[in-house]
């Protein structure tokens, strides 16, 4: 067994060169062969790239799609993000519990089937769904989750499950011999900028005619700002990579859109891609790099063949490779690198560690990545809308890119619309339109709050609708979920503080701890157990996690928390009690008293609970 | 190396520091405490405790891995950054299960030294009670998981300063756990007088038969408080 593990570990890491730095993508490819990576194959890793043990287990256990024990032959990953929950998860996942007989969490008897939840995987639009190993399958009901698992059953052991998972492919490119998914753009608005028609690589041409300091001139004339939410100016950026010292220099394109209620990526990879990998190529020529990643998160996987297949077409054509388009002296290539299920790696630092085959922990700043990012080398890490911007701007000039939107938010921005509503999702629309606009398209008119920028956004209500979405405003990455009447606002914070502590990669102090301290307290008044003084409590805790964080995720995670406070205030106060006689209300007796019947293994004597 | 001096200062005093300096370094230099749990001199600062968040010119930052920079305002002894000080510790406290009564490491401990220091007699959070293993596999080391703060001295300290690997974390967020090298820790070569078991600032890590050689009263920090190695001692009255 032992040797048979050698056998199929050897060949894996001598493809990658035996490269400590691809140890994500060892791991991934390892994970494929055996179907999972237990203590042996970890030990079996480690001994073929001579590094500790420890370092390959850290790994391991970091992403949510490598499993540190073997898992079931097909993992189902039921997304429980709120518009999925809203749109009836839990009833389907009550339904692949009954028909399975394992609880989430659990693989059944015979080895063939996992259930487990997962972290928004990118489909809001079309929820519930569900990932079956690598696809894809939308729009679940109880009903259609039971028969499906009930057929998968069926099938003998080694069958290809596609076509049974995949009744009917979604338009576009989805339906794309090397994509074959089910998936569907939902592309309700199109924009000037990102889904306009465009000429092939006609602002390439035109980058390669101009200078470095030209192209990053007219991207700053442009103003245009990242589109992943913080909203730095991209010339910026590229003008202190490309000042910086070094041999080499990178391009990363960052395509982990994990902030939940997010799938715009997705749809601009399904039917943008030679926009996006333009993009690239012009960043590229920009900074000096002569190597570019596309980090791919693990959800994507679906649409790794298709990107690669985009990817061999512009090889080809000679717009990737040595002396791009014939211009002398510019080598350029891209490589896709995958995530495993980490939200975490979408901030910048964290995604090169990522890169690197580390834990996704992000990095202490200073040096920034555009001094000393991926193996030490100055680095640019942009979004993939940003990246698509690029070509659009050089193309057609920044004056016209500048004329889209507002005065300090130019250009247009891809909105991704789920919950209560009735035309889900993508819009691009020009920066510094309403919300009550975006509303009235999408048919989310009677909304009672509107989570905009994901979690780590804000929770806004009808008094904000007149608001714009732009970065000096209502600033998004590009998630917008609505909620409806009858939604409560402390639920909503509840279930994202979920999300935050899952997602935490656990470096720092204040993010491992206080988030779960802040769910604790949300959940005790959402329970009816909390005390007026419990409003103080959580404005304190969730300041002292968003000062004393290390990276963005710990800077932002309070803000539904801090939304409820600010925004609806009246629906945490309703539900507070007056300690009662000097007795604290907050404390759940019943929930002691099983407690300790549990560990006593006898039920109470004096209290009947 | 350019060693041209800079100065700044931390609330309102004037303080001296090389290019290349750490605020916290300068600090220290200058006898100015900014307390601290993850950092220790012979070890790269890592920015996990948060425990020495100062404000520098506004902005909080880890005095452990921000550099010095001519002219900066830092602010450190504040009530603010006392209180965020006082809620990192308690976090540390509620997040792990510490009985200082019975822990062969109270009174040397640099987490309830701070405690002290902080005037924390209980921790305003609740406790987590989380489930945590005690590894006593190995015949001179003991490891015991419900002190462990995070802080990765030891598996800092282990590469750097002892040519091993015998820790690290596997796991995420508040499952993140300290691992060893091996499938328990005598499986590891970790030895009783190697650095990373000396670089713990709690009891987590433990050397075997030795315990209480010092008895209780007349360990570190049982007459003077943490930060007292690095302050200039108070005017007598």
């Amino acid at each position: 067994m032992s040797a048979n593990l050698q056998e199929a570990i050897g060949p894996v890491c001598e493809s990658f060169g035996h490269d400590r730095t691809r140890l994500l993508d060892i791991l991934l490819a390892v994970q494929q062969r055996l179907g999972g990576i237990d203590d042996r194959a970890i030990d079996a890793v480690a001994a073929e790239l001579a590094i500790p043990r420890v370092d390959v287990a850290g790994v391991v256990s970091f992403y949510t799609f490598l499993a540190p024990k073997t898992r079931g032959q097909l993992v189902i990953r039921l997304c429980n993000d709120l518009p999925d929950l809203m749109m009836g998860a839990e009833e389907v996942a009550a339904g692949l519990e009954a028909e399975l007989g394992i609880r989430f969490g659990e693989t059944t008897p015979d080895g063939r089937f996992t259930l487990e939840w997962a972290s928004c995987i990118g489909m809001s639009d079309q929820a519930p769904a569900a990932l079956f190993g690598d696809v894809v399958v939308p729009r679940l009901t109880p009903g259609t989750a039971r028969r499906l698992v009930a057929e998968l059953r069926q099938q003998p052991p080694g069958a290809d499950l596609h076509r049974l998972l995949v009744r009917a492919y979604g338009d576009g490119a989805n339906a794309h011999d090397l994509v074959r998914a089910a998936v569907e753009n939902n592309l309700r608005q199109a924009g000037e900028v990102i889904f306009a028609q465009a000429e092939p690589d006609a602002g390439l041409s035109k980058a390669l005619a101009m200078s470095p300091a030209e192209v990053i001139r007219e991207v700053k004339t442009a103003r245009l700002r990242g589109r992943g939410g913080a909203g730095f100016p991209t010339g910026m950026k590229w003008e202190f990579v490309r000042a910086a010292d070094g041999p080499q220099r990178y391009l990363i394109c960052n395509a982990d859109e994990g902030e939940p209620g997010t799938f715009k990526d997705r749809v601009i990879l399904t039917e943008r891609p030679d926009l996006l990998f333009e993009g690239m190529t012009i960043a590229g020529y920009a900074i000096g790099a002569e190597h570019g990643i596309l980090y791919l998160r693990g959800e994507y996987a679906y649409l790794r063949a298709y990107l690669e297949h985009v990817l061999a077409r512009r090889r080809e054509k000679g717009l990737l490779g040595k002396s791009v388009l014939g211009k002398p002296g510019f080598n350029f290539d891209i490589r896709i690198q995958m995530g495993a299920g980490a939200y975490i790696c979408g901030e910048e630092t964290a995604l090169i560690s990522s890169c690197e085959g580390l834990r996704g922990d992000p990095k202490n700043r200073p040096p920034f990545p555009a001094q000393r990012g991926y193996l030490g080398h100055p680095t640019s890490v942009n979004n993939v809308e940003t990246l698509c911007c690029v070509p659009r701007i050089i193309q057609r000039g920044s004056g016209w890119f500048a004329s889209i939107g507002s005065r300090r938010s130019t250009g247009t921005k891809c909105l991704s619309i789920s919950g209560d509503c009735t035309r889900r999702g993508v819009y691009e629309l020009p920066l510094g339109t309403t919300l009550r606009d975006v509303l009235a398209r999408c048919g989310g008119e009677d909304a009672v709050a509107v989570q905009v920028g994901g979690p780590s956004g804000r929770l806004v209500g009808p008094e904000a609708f007149d608001r714009e979405i732009c970065f000096d405003d209502l600033a998004t990455g590009g998630s917008l979920v609505v909620f409806g009447p009858g939604r409560d606002p402390l639920w909503v914070a509840s279930q994202y503080m979920a999300f935050f502590i899952h997602e935490s990669c656990g470096y720092c102090t204040p993010c491992r701890v206080g988030n779960v301290l802040l769910k604790e307290r949300v959940d005790r008044i959402l329970a009816g157990r909390g005390e007026p003084e419990d409003l103080d409590y959580l404005r304190a805790l969730a300041t002292t996690v968003k000062t004393a964080s290390r990276c963005g995720l710990g800077q932002t995670s309070p803000n539904p928390v801090l939304s409820v406070l600010d925004n609806f205030r009246p629906a945490c106060e309703a539900r507070l009690k007056e300690p009662f006689e000097g007795r604290q209300t907050g404390f759940d007796i019943a929930a002691k008293l099983a407690e300790a019947q549990r560990l006593t293994g006898r039920k109470s004597v004096h209290f009947d609970a | 190396m350019n060693t041209e001096a800079i100065t700044f200062t931390i609330d309102g005093k004037k303080i001296e520091a090389r290019r290349g300096d750490t605020i916290l370094e300068a600090a220290d230099r200058a006898g100015v405490y900014i307390p601290r749990l993850c950092w220790m001199k012979e070890l790269l600062p890592a920015g996990v405790c948060r425990v020495c968040t100062v404000r520098v010119n506004g902005r909080p930052q880890a005095a452990c891995t921000q550099p010095a920079a001519a002219g900066m305002v830092v602010e450190n002894d504040t009530e603010e950054l006392r209180q965020l000080r006082r809620d990192l510790i308690d976090m540390l406290f509620v997040e792990g299960n510490h009985f200082c009564m019975f822990c062969e490491r109270s009174g040397n401990c640099e987490l309830q030294a701070l405690a002290y220091r902080f005037g924390i007699t209980a921790p305003k959070y609740p406790f987590l009670f989380p489930r945590r293993s005690v590894d006593a596999s190995h015949p001179d080391v003991l490891a015991d998981g419900n002190r462990c703060i995070r802080c990765g001295r030891c598996v800092r300290a282990s590469r750097a300063l002892d040519g091993k690997s015998v820790f690290g974390f596997t796991g995420r967020g508040p499952q993140k756990r300290l691992a060893f090298n091996g499938p328990n820790l005598a499986a590891t070569d970790v030895a009783a007088p190697d650095h990373a078991i000396a670089a713990c600032p709690t009891g987590t890590l433990i050397v075997k038969r030795v315990g209480y050689k010092v008895p209780i009263g007349r360990r570190l920090y049982d007459h003077s408080p943490i930060g007292s190695e690095i302050e200039p001692p108070a005017p007598e009255k």
